[in-house]
């Protein structure tokens, strides 16, 4: 059924489209990241597609391969029933420059697991409006799902705050970690300053 | 000491117009599960929030990398802690997905029974632990003693109350046991009786139901925009049921309604879970009866399924079959699979990518309850402060699936 729609995916992104097989029965299509998102918008609008849930999304590191990462997200059509997987890659072999367009806009879902993706991988989700640490706290060193980060690496203690005459405080400050307060990555705070 | 009667300004008896700024957990009691909502009220309105999960995060994800495909088992267990069985039985499907196998109908039926037992304990446990919250003490008790009932039920099979890792690829770590049918209709019909006590006992009642209705509303948009499945997307109107959607084990030929809300706040996410334990227990009583007594449970397949161990210990065949799948691993074939099952708080999706040896190259389990969280700001945000309590207990929000 779903093979309609690598034909339909075919027919209006044909050069975006890298790929596709159906292995095991989920059909899949890979594209270029720079149509990542204009297939997922196509995805949900036509009405053929109505994908009208992001049920996953995620990253696998190939660290030997470049583009290193492939962002995988699977789609549910509730009213169709339908499934289909769509995947790009991107990010040097460095695990630099991991770059695709944000979903949030188009799924309210994509927030919190573009959020982990960056949190475990380091991919930057352009525009994404809150792109912090999700699960790792905001001090964290590196990106804990890379194949390259050891699984026994011992990170770092955070320092106390430097507060005059008190001895210990708490290395949390008021608004920690208010997506309104204080922003943990330099990238999220460069894309803010574009949109504003 | 100052005199009480002092003359005090007009000005300074203003009240304050910043608005207040208020963490609530992540060790606070009515947030079962570690989570944090940093708050800015305004009086004890909710003008913004920010929930923050993460703190149980035990870096599932990357530690199953390192093992072998049968040792993901007891990880899944610790992600929904409440029912585990179901993660079990999810993360097994979705291995036999990969290497194309099929487990013999007792098993699939045995799936069942362990599977929709532990979904009644995953409602149990929401909706006692929401009743709870709420001051109601007595039915709390009662679902947390039919629950316990339930967890004797699975040591008697398993061996374990709460982590089994039970399950294996290709089927149950062991046959059923020979009083499983009977214990299981036992278990059944005491969970019936209570729910329906507890029913009598919050239904009835003034302060639950005012406490519950009209509370936590969400749009059916905003609900499948942001990917909410089980209970509570039923609650909004929704019948999406990965049972019946796309039926996996048996659940095509058994019998069962999925209920659905209509209001889809707190009140209708809690009877939504009532209801489906009603459903759980028409099916238990189904797959009871069509359940064979005797015959094989696991595949016949050398490479998947450990050998008997008689025949480890006596013919060199087993002991040969024995080490490959202990000390390498069984190998799924390489490639890519998306797997779902229904979990007690929805779509349990694997995404499995094997690279051919017998080692995870990556499993990535798809929390409905991260998901569902991840909601919770929409659901509180212009809300009162006590709202929040139902709000979070309905959403029910496991901290072990949430955060992995």
């Amino acid at each position: 059924m779903s093979k309609a729609l690598i034909d339909l995916i075919k027919k209006n992104f044909g050069a975006a489209v890298l790929e596709t097989h159906s292995l095991y029965g989920d059909d899949t299509i890979v594209v270029e990241a720079a149509a990542w998102r204009e297939v997922a918008r196509f995805l949900r609008d036509t009405p053929q597609c109505s994908m009208d849930m992001l049920t996953d999304l995620t990253a696998v590191d190939y660290p030997e391969r470049e583009p290193r990462f492939e962002i995988v997200a699977h789609f549910y059509s509730l009213s169709k029933g339908h499934r289909l997987r769509l995947k790009t890659r991107t990010g040097d072999s460095e695990g630099d420059e991991a770059e695709v367009d944000s979903l949030t806009e188009l799924w309210a879902s994509a927030n919190w697991m573009e959020r982990e993706v960056f949190d475990m991988f380091g991919v930057i989700f352009k525009n994404h409006p809150d792109l912090r640490r999700i699960l790792m706290y905001p001090e964290f060193e590196g990106h804990p799902l890379r194949k390259d980060y050891p699984a026994d690496k011992i990170q770092p203690l955070i320092a106390y705050r430097d507060v005059p005459n008190i001895e210990k405080v708490a290395p949390f400050s008021v608004d920690e970690g208010m997506s309104f307060g204080r922003q943990t990555h330099a990238s999220s705070r460069r894309d803010d300053s574009q949109v504003n | 000491m100052e005199p009480l009667d002092q003359e005090l300004d007009e000005a300074e008896l203003e009240m304050p117009t910043e608005p207040m700024l208020l963490n609530v957990g992540p060790a606070h009691p009515a947030m079962h599960g570690t989570v944090r909502c940093v708050m800015e009220l305004s009086g004890e309105i909710i003008e913004r929030v920010d929930v923050q999960v993460g703190y149980l995060h035990r870096g599932f994800e990357k530690m199953c990398e390192r093992g072998t495909w049968t040792q993901v088992f007891p990880y899944v267990d610790r992600c929904n802690y409440v029912s585990p069985m179901l993660n079990n039985v999810g993360f097994a499907l979705a291995c036999e997905k990969m290497l194309g196998v099929t487990v013999p109908e007792r098993c699939q039926w045995y799936r069942m029974i362990l599977g929709e037992l532990a979904r009644m304990s995953d409602h149990l446990t929401c909706d006692g632990a929401m009743a709870m919250e709420l001051g109601a003490f007595t039915p709390f008790l009662w679902m947390i003693k039919a629950r316990e009932m339930i967890w004797d039920l699975m040591e008697e099979e398993t061996g374990a109350r709460l982590t089994h890792s039970f399950g294996r690829v290709g089927g149950m770590a062991s046959p059923p046991t020979e009083h499983l049918k009977e214990n299981a209709r036992a278990v059944v019909a005491h969970i019936l009786t209570v729910i329906e006590e507890c029913e009598k006992l919050l239904l009835g009642n003034r302060i639950f139901l005012d406490r519950l209705e009209g509370v936590g509303v969400i749009s059916q948009a905003d609900a499948v925009s942001l990917g909410w499945t089980g209970p509570c997307l039923r609650a909004t109107g929704i019948p999406y049921d990965v049972r019946k959607a796309s039926p996996y084990l048996k659940y095509g030929e058994v019998d069962f309604d999925v209920p659905v809300g209509s209001a889809s706040d707190c009140f209708d996410r809690f009877m939504v879970r009532l209801a489906e334990m009603r459903q759980s227990a028409r099916i238990i009583e189904q797959c009871c009866q069509r359940m064979a007594d005797s015959g094989p449970v696991n595949v016949t397949d050398p490479r998947i399924i450990l050998p008997p161990k008689d025949e480890v210990y006596s013919t060199i065949e087993g002991t040969i079959q024995h080490f490959k799948i202990v000390m390498e691993g069984l190998k799924l074939p390489a490639g890519e699979v998306y797997s779902y099952s229904e979990g007690g708080n929805g779509e349990l999706g694997f995404y499995l990518v094997s690279d051919g040896s017998g080692t995870p190259y990556r499993v990535r389990i798809r929390p409905p309850c991260f998901l569902i969280t991840a909601g919770l700001e929409r659901v509180i945000t212009g809300a009162m402060m006590a709202d929040v309590v139902p709000s979070f207990g309905s959403l029910n929000m496991i901290g072990g699936e949430c955060d992995r």
